[in-house]
């Protein structure tokens, strides 16, 4: 079964020891995704898979199969205009070295999706309820599984509250 | 890594077959593919059972009934989870990331590896778990995160999970499917105490499969339930000690008292003692205190994690405490 990346059919690797995040840079040059530590501990590596967040570099390739993987390269639409977190990221500062900010970006894309269907986080006060107000400390909790070693947290949650903003309105 | 064949398991059947011959179960991959690139592990065979049934399912009788390859984020998001047993949802959301809980397994989760740094340190330690009779450098090592309850001299490693603390918390049932048929066992009972043998983590037979976990039908301790993890940094982190907690109150006064502790022992810490100490009393934070205490009476803490005694009396009265206080 082929591997779906953004939109075209890749077939899986015969080693199956190869990660999904190696799959994407080293035999399809897709190198907007980072290698950060390679163990699960900093979401530089995180693309979306049917959807939903997940670490590639956790992820053997061989359990991409039949599924559809978006990385960075395929966030911004067909004519090159960037998704409105990436224009958030630049607006607001959401980086520095940039090392994180594929993996950020894709995670807080799923993330509002996540927001949007109700699910709530740990620091949700009422879990039935879910999340009654989307709060920085939701945000922050939410994003956790991405690190910055620059620091540019601040703005990173900045580009994502102006992202759910434009597209609650 | 050394070479391996992955195959994705058609059916159970399949799964079941492929295990009695030797394959190892993949469910995220998210500890496995870990331990196996660091060497700790080693497999010849995965079969994929991440894509066998998933589903979340009320029995006629109100328990529920929850696949083997129902994700974290799933069950932690199940409408029925959050209300009936809301320590399970948030101690699901206490765990790893976002990105993590979409990959893991219920599976996978119950079955992880402790994160002991000497168990990982293949080259540079000794650890008697991944080499029976090496030595276990964690004793005279960093045993801030190694545990207070139940270790050996073999052995102080903790078991890393959040899910598993509530799941003993609320009596889960573990369903195991093996080649000498099916059978379940208490959550409680499924992993065991180090002892002299630490390699052997778990009652699973080889050639087991775990196939999904049930809950009882809700009682009032476990609709009145909470989870609080305390860690190093606010999140993203493994517990540094964890308490599942849920009270049944009648009149001011204790009826169900339901208590485990996470990050103290190589299993999730049923505080059975402390929960029968309860029983009738008004659940004030001496109380409280008394009844967590009885259970701690046997904690032998090692040179660098003797603050983990106070710790946890302190999160049990604060998790208990807020609890009386909730509305029902
Ligand atoms: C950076 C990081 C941080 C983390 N933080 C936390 C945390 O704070 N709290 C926490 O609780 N966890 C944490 N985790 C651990 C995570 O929860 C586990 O890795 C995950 O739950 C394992 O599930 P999986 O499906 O990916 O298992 P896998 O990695 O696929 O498998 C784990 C084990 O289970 C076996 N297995 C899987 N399914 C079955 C089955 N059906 N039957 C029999 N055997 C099976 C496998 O053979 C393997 O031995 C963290 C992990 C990482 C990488
Ligand atoms: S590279 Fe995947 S989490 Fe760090
Ligand atoms: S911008 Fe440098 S790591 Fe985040």
């Amino acid at each position: 079964m082929p591997i779906r990346v953004n939109d075209t059919e890749v077939p899986a690797p015969e080693d199956a020891r190869v990660s999904l995040l190696d799959l994407l840079r080293e035999h399809l040059h897709l190198t907007g995704t980072k290698k950060g530590c390679d163990q699960g501990a900093c979401g530089a590596c995180t693309v979306l898979l049917d959807g939903n967040r997940v670490l590639s570099c956790l992820t053997l390739a061989a359990q991409a199969e039949g599924r559809e993987v978006r990385t960075i390269e395929g966030i911004a639409g067909a004519a090159g205009e960037l998704h409105v977190l990436q224009r958030g990221f630049v607006e607001h500062d959401g980086l520095q070295c940039g090392y994180c900010t594929p993996g950020q970006i894709c995670s807080a894309i799923a993330m509002a999706e996540e927001l949007r269907r109700g699910d709530p986080s740990y620091v949700t006060p009422d879990i039935a309820a879910g999340p009654a107000a989307v709060t920085r400390e939701e945000i922050r909790e939410r994003m956790s599984g991405n690190l910055c070693r620059c620091g540019a947290h601040n703005g990173i949650v900045e580009a994502i509250e102006a992202m759910l903003a434009e597209t609650a309105a | 890594m050394t070479p391996l064949c992955y195959v994705r398991a058609g059916d159970r059947a399949d799964a079941l077959a492929r295990v009695v011959n030797g394959a190892r179960c993949l469910g995220g991959g998210t500890n496995l593919v870990d331990l196996l690139r660091q060497n700790v592990e080693q497999a010849s065979e995965l079969v994929d059972v991440s894509r066998l049934d998933g589903d979340v399912r009320e029995s006629d009788g109100g328990e529920l009934f929850i696949d083997a390859a129902v994700t974290n984020a799933a069950l932690a998001a199940h409408p029925l989870v959050r209300r009936r047993y809301p320590v399970l949802a948030r101690a699901l959301l206490a765990g790893a990331s976002a990105q993590i809980r979409n990959m893991a397994t219920v599976g996978g989760n119950i079955l992880q590896r402790t994160r002991c740094m000497y168990f990982y340190d293949v080259d540079g330690a000794r650890c008697n778990k991944r080499q029976p009779g090496a030595g276990c450098d964690a004793r005279e090592g960093f045993d801030r995160y190694h545990a207070i309850l139940g270790a050996s001299d073999q052995c102080v490693a903790t078991h890393p999970s959040d899910m598993c603390v509530a799941l003993a918390m609320l009596d889960a049932v573990v369903h195991l499917s093996g080649p000498g048929g099916d059978r379940s066992v208490p959550l409680t009972d499924l992993h065991v105490l180090p002892g002299a043998t630490p390699q052997v983590e778990t009652v699973l037979q080889p050639g087991e499969l775990i196939t999904g976990v049930e809950l009882p039908p809700p009682s009032d301790a476990m609709v009145r339930s909470d989870y609080r993890k305390v860690r190093d940094r606010s999140s993203y982190a493994f517990a540094v000690v964890s308490v599942a907690g849920g009270l049944g109150l009648a009149e001011g006064r204790v009826r169900e008292a339901r208590i485990a502790l996470g990050g103290v022992a190589a299993k999730p810490w049923r505080a059975r003692r402390a929960e029968a100490a309860l029983i009738g009393l008004a659940p004030t934070p001496e109380a409280l205190l008394a009844a967590i205490r009885e259970e701690l009476a046997d904690a032998r803490p090692l040179s660098g994690n003797g603050f983990k005694i106070g710790l946890v009396e302190r999160t049990v009265v604060a998790v208990l405490t807020t609890l009386a206080g909730a509305r029902a």
